[in-house]
């Protein structure tokens, strides 16, 4: 059963300088489906990101959002295309001038105009939904544990109720429990709002809880995808070294920057 | 390895670099001063933190250089029984180069860093990146008011400087070396003509214009981590520092470089 594709990159290139990051992507991510890429430190995941949001431009090849060529958009069809998405950073990438409920409000009320007192209404409620209560709001980020600001980061992504949604290494930095608790908030919200996702991740348990389908990243090329129920019979020796953790394997770390 | 012309080479371009995505970023930071939403908030903040928060160090450095001036201008003219030059020169020196060098520099030294170490943090820690993915263009949200605010302060600031810096000649001229103020005043004035204040002014806006594409420019292209910040910081200040100078020579030769 092939649904309608929301996020299509084919041959996606990006070289910095002389060294090619992304080597020919070709990724699809189904509406409403949640596909997590995996792979090692330094092997593209986040360039991949930032050139489908437009960060980055790619070298060559094609980004469709929707059905729509996206990589040579001016300006104003950009903005456009991303009221689509929202996006949770690894580090949550709060503004920590601003109190916690002005970041959550912040695409609601710089992005969309609404007025201050109705965003707020919505940024408390969301705050609410990933188990914040309102007082948090009045805080400022900086006064936060780490997994709390990760909480904050998901109600912005989920604030503007965007239809495509990036999780940038959500458990990165976080104990295993909140991990999970993490996890468990963005599958909850993800189904409340029937919306399409893409992820990146180190972190196989997070992998294996929010996947619908998993990729994996090597050397700039996309060289194993499938359902999440076939990651551990992929027959894949990349895949299999990556997800069981082994230093020995066809992949060799590089520890130094090429 | 170390060919000496390769090292030349390479400096020469890097340069050119350098200076390309610079225009760029100046160029795109322009164009976006006409593009709405202009962030009138931000904007006012902005102007508070260079202008008023500015204002004891600017006026500190133009009284006591105003004071020194007129102490060494007694000293030297006195050799020539020339000691009544004293306010002309003061008050010429302090409008035409000295409120507005030492003014912008003082300020470059507070804001272009200030303004590289925050948007250099909201670089490293993806806060400008989170911005574009909230449909706000961050150069409109970060840049553009820093940008407008620091070309209408320092007008305002250089025209205070300027006024501290004469007073701290007739201080010392009064007070210590027995000038007769009401000469002092009036010699002033006379010396004074619109366009020493007009060119002061366009200084200052221009040295404005310079402090904050410095300190954003740096900080908004900064890389890599806690070190990274430190370097764009001292980058910003340095060069605002380099611009200033190398800005205010040329104003100079323009603007009285006709007059014989």
């Amino acid at each position: 059963m092939m649904t309608k594709p929301m996020i299509e990159m084919t041959g996606v290139t990006k070289a910095f300088g002389p060294k090619k990051v992304l080597q020919g992507i070709d990724l699809t991510v189904e509406k409403g489906k949640s596909l997590v890429v995996i792979g090692g430190s330094g092997t593209g995941k986040s360039v991949t990101l930032k050139c489908i949001l437009g960060l980055l431009s790619p070298d060559s090849g094609s980004i469709k959002i929707d059905g729509g060529e996206v990589t040579r958009l001016s300006n104003k069809d950009r903005k456009k295309v991303l009221t689509k998405f929202g996006m949770l950073f690894q580090g949550a990438a709060l503004f920590d001038s601003l109190p916690v409920w002005t970041n959550v409000a912040f695409g609601l009320i710089q992005g969309k105009g609404m007025k201050k007192a109705e965003a707020k209404e919505i940024a408390i409620e969301k705050l609410r939904r990933v188990g914040l209560t309102p007082d948090v709001g009045e805080l400022s980020p900086a006064e936060l544990s780490g997994g709390m600001q990760k909480r904050v980061g998901l109600a912005r992504a989920i604030a503007t109720e965007p239809e495509i949604i990036f999780f940038d290494e959500p458990t990165t930095g976080l104990d295993p429990i909140m991990a999970d608790v993490i996890n468990d908030l963005i599958v909850e919200c993800v189904q409340d709002l029937g919306a399409t996702t893409l992820s990146i991740t180190h972190d196989m348990a997070s992998a294996r809880k929010i996947a619908d389908r998993i990729a994996m990243i090597y050397q700039g090329k996309i060289i194993w995808e499938g359902d999440k129920s076939e990651i551990d019979s992929s027959g894949n020796d990349y895949v299999d070294q990556f997800i069981h953790g082994r230093a020995q394997g066809p992949i060799e770390m590089q520890l130094l920057k090429p | 390895m170390s060919n000496p012309l390769a090292i030349i080479g390479r400096v020469f371009l890097n340069s050119l670099a350098e200076i390309g995505r610079l225009s760029r970023f100046a160029g795109v930071a322009i164009s976006h001063t006409v593009t709405p939403p202009i962030y009138w908030r931000s904007m006012l903040q902005q102007m508070w933190l260079i202008g008023y928060n500015s204002l004891p160090v600017v006026g500190l450095t133009a009284l006591f250089t105003g004071a020194a001036l007129a102490q060494q201008i007694f000293v030297g003219g006195s050799r020539f029984n020339a000691e009544s030059v004293v306010p002309g020169v003061v008050v010429i020196a302090i409008v035409r180069e000295l409120g507005p060098v030492l003014g912008g520099l003082m300020v470059a030294g507070r804001v272009s860093s200030a303004m590289a170490a925050e948007l250099g943090t909201m670089r490293v820690t993806e806060q400008i990146d989170a911005l574009t993915t909230l449909s706000t263009d961050p150069i409109n949200y970060l840049v553009v008011p820093r940008l407008i605010a620091a070309i209408v302060t320092l007008p305002l600031l250089v025209l205070v400087a300027n006024t501290i810096g004469v007073l701290g000649g007739f201080l010392i001229g009064t007070e210590r070396l027995g000038l007769n103020a009401g000469t002092y005043l009036q010699v002033t004035a006379d010396f004074l003509e619109q366009s020493d204040v007009v060119s002061s002014l366009v200084k200052a806006a221009v040295f404005g214009f310079i402090i904050a594409l410095m300190g954003s420019y740096h900080g908004y292209n900064s890389r890599g981590g806690a070190q990274g910040v430190g370097k764009a910081t001292t980058n910003a200040v340095v060069s605002a520092f380099i611009l200033i100078l190398l800005a205010n020579l040329i104003i100079t030769v323009i603007v009285f470089g006709g007059q014989s």
